[in-house]
């Protein structure tokens, strides 16, 4: 192991950010030492931004999106069109939709995917939510935008058979999703066009 | 004719019994000689990690570090194939891949890019080999046939591997449902439809694969009826790949993700799921002698292993306008009479392989000389022999 080159403090803060994705060790100390550098503009903002989000970060209740504030903001925003609920596994997929703005309608983010490898039954995701918001009356189709995964897949038939006894149209994300595919890896354009010809299923 | 793939410079660093090794090769045949022990068939297999996959042996690569050496091992080498030259270099180093998740893969660098896997090595090599382990090809269980087969297909279809994958995920994710006690009928049926759409691809492609084999195996008939490596007769044993012979794939698509719903408490009992491709078996037949394999002489079994090791060889260099495989052919010569021994070579030399031979004496390729590049190994290194 390397040995501290810091106060306990400030090698706490080094460890904690390596442990973010694609910050190694390194990147780690880089990060840190920047931020000590410019304590007045960064460090002071980040720590009351961060700790603002601790505080007030919470999960949708209506979709399962993470927020400061539940409705979400997508499921306020009153252009949307709330007929149409694109379901997806992670909030990273939701971030990936709306930046290729590929729809206006609203989500429903599941927290996962089916599997049993990893001993993850329906129960432990958002479904039982989906299967109310779609019985709603308000709902008149379900895009599944499912990772073309395995697991996603299986998780898609699901879903579907669940939604069968509903009156929503439900439909899945074609072209482009190469599969075993990851929603969150696909370039904008990828992405709408998936959304764009979605299949009647 | 295209150039045949070959390796221009090979390096080895803590590769099992070698510290630090490099050797330059031309693009003909390598006679690699020694003692049992001396490190010949590492050679071979420091070569096979240069393409997809785990390496002649299978071994896990822990096991590839030299003992007594504490960083990790690495195989580089400069290639000359149909896609240009390039530098590849592979290697594992068991620290660094403790402190990944996903930290049981080698890292690949191909011109000094990192690659996403050893799979982005399909581009640059390909290997055909044959080793001493393989005699009980015929006898021994289906599953060293299967993998025997599904590496030719991969050569051919380089989606295979990950349709491969997708199948053995989805059958675990079955079992695994069947074993908890999962009855519900949506999610049983997910992971089942996904087994029936990739179990009749993965079928559906060593069909394929097998069809263009017998091709070639038959033109070799015609070519070289006095062969002294028996012709094979092949076939695939397996319900899908026997449905697919009179049925459309989505009809089998379809029936087997039936049958796979109505065999759910066979495969609870079982433990395991009773049918598919990863059932499927190669069948050969010594073809002159219209005898299985399985029941030829020894002689024979390696005599037709051979035949149809050099067909398949054949095969991919025909997809690349002539340009052969590397072959690596371990111990090559025991069991072989002298007409075999030197059919052998010149069906290499007709080929235009790269074929890295081993044996424990170099009397045995006498025939090759002033054709082959002779090296002697001993004290973990190499050294040229001038003949
Ligand atoms: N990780 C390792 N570190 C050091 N030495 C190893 C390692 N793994 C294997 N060896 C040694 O490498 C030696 C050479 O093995 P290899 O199989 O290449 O011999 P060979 O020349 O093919 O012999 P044979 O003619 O008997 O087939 C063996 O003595 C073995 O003990
Ligand atoms: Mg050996
Ligand atoms: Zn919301």
């Amino acid at each position: 192991m390397s040995k501290a080159i810091a106060g306990p403090e400030i090698e706490r803060m080094i460890q904690l950010l390596s442990r973010l994705p694609g910050l190694g060790p390194r990147s780690a100390r880089k990060a840190a030492l920047s931020l000590l550098k410019r304590r007045e503009d960064l460090l002071m903002p980040l720590a009351d931004a961060l700790s603002a989000a601790v505080d007030r970060i919470t999960h949708c209740s209506e979709c399962g999106n993470v927020d400061t504030v539940s409705p979400c903001s997508l499921c306020r925003d009153g252009r949307r069109d709330r007929s149409v609920v694109v379901v997806v596994e992670e909030v990273g997929d939701l971030w990936a939709l709306e930046r290729a703005a590929a729809i206006n309608g609203v989500y429903h983010v599941l927290g996962g995917h089916l599997s049993p490898l990893d001993g993850v039954g329906p129960d432990n995701l958002n479904i039982p939510r989906l299967l109310e918001r779609a019985s709603s009356g308000e709902v008149k189709e379900v895009i599944l935008a499912l990772n073309a995964t395995v697991e996603g897949q299986s998780t898609m038939h699901y879903i579907k058979e669940r939604l069968a006894p509903t009156n929503v149209a439900v439909s899945e994300i074609q072209k482009g999703v190469p599969i075993g595919g990851e929603l969150d890896y696909l370039d904008d354009g990828t992405l709408a066009a998936a959304i764009k010809s979605r299949r009647r299923i | 004719m295209a150039p045949s793939l070959s390796l221009e410079r090979l390096s080895l660093t803590d590769f099992r019994n070698y510290a630090h090794v490099v050797i330059e090769t031309g693009p003909g045949p390598i006679v690699l000689f020694g003692l049992n022990g001396s490190g010949k068939t590492n050679i071979l297999e420091a070569i096979s990690l240069l393409a997809p996959g785990q390496g002649l042996r299978r071994a896990p690569y822990p096991d590839l570090l030299r003992a007594g050496a504490n960083g990790g091992w690495a195989v580089a080498a400069r290639v000359n194939s149909r896609s240009g030259r390039a530098e590849i270099g592979t290697g594992f180093s068991p620290s660094a891949a403790a402190g990944q998740r996903a930290g049981t893969g080698r890292v690949v660098r191909i011109d000094g890019e990192p690659a996403g896997g050893s799979g982005a090595l399909a581009d640059f090599v390909e290997i055909v080999w044959l080793t001493p382990a393989m005699d009980g090809l015929f006898t021994g269980p289906a599953s060293e046939r299967r993998r025997f087969l599904d590496r030719l297909v991969l050569c051919f279809d380089p989606g295979f591997r990950s349709l491969a994958g997708r199948f053995e995920r989805a059958t675990q994710s079955r079992n695994r449902l069947l074993a908890d006690g999962v009855r519900d009928n949506a999610r049983l049926e997910g992971v089942e439809i996904i087994m029936a759409e990739a179990g009749t691809a993965i079928a559906a492609a060593r069909i394929s694969t097998v069809r263009r084999l017998c091709d070639v195996i038959a033109a070799r008939r015609l070519r070289d009826p006095d062969s002294p490596f028996p012709w094979s007769g092949i076939e695939l044993e397996g319900s899908l790949e026997s449905a697919l012979a009179s049925a459309p794939a989505v009809d089998v698509e379809d029936s087997y993700a039936r049958r796979l719903a109505s065999m759910r408490e066979r495969d609870r009992a079982a433990g395991r799921t009773l049918e598919g491709p990863h059932r499927s078996d190669l069948i050969v037949s010594h073809g002159p002698k219209n005898m299985p394999a399985r029941l030829s002489s020894t002689g024979e079994q390696k005599a037709l292993l051979i035949g149809l090791v050099m067909a398949e060889a054949e095969l991919i260099a025909m997809r690349h306008s002539g340009s052969a495989p590397l072959l690596l052919l371990d111990e090559i010569t025991a069991h072989l009479d002298d007409r075999r021994r030197d059919g052998l070579f010149s069906e290499i030399l007709r080929l235009g392989a790269q074929a890295w031979m081993t044996g424990t004496d170099l009397s045995a390729f006498s025939a090759l000389s002033g054709q082959a590049t002779m090296l002697r190994v001993a004290d973990a290194g190499l050294h040229s022999v001038h003949a």
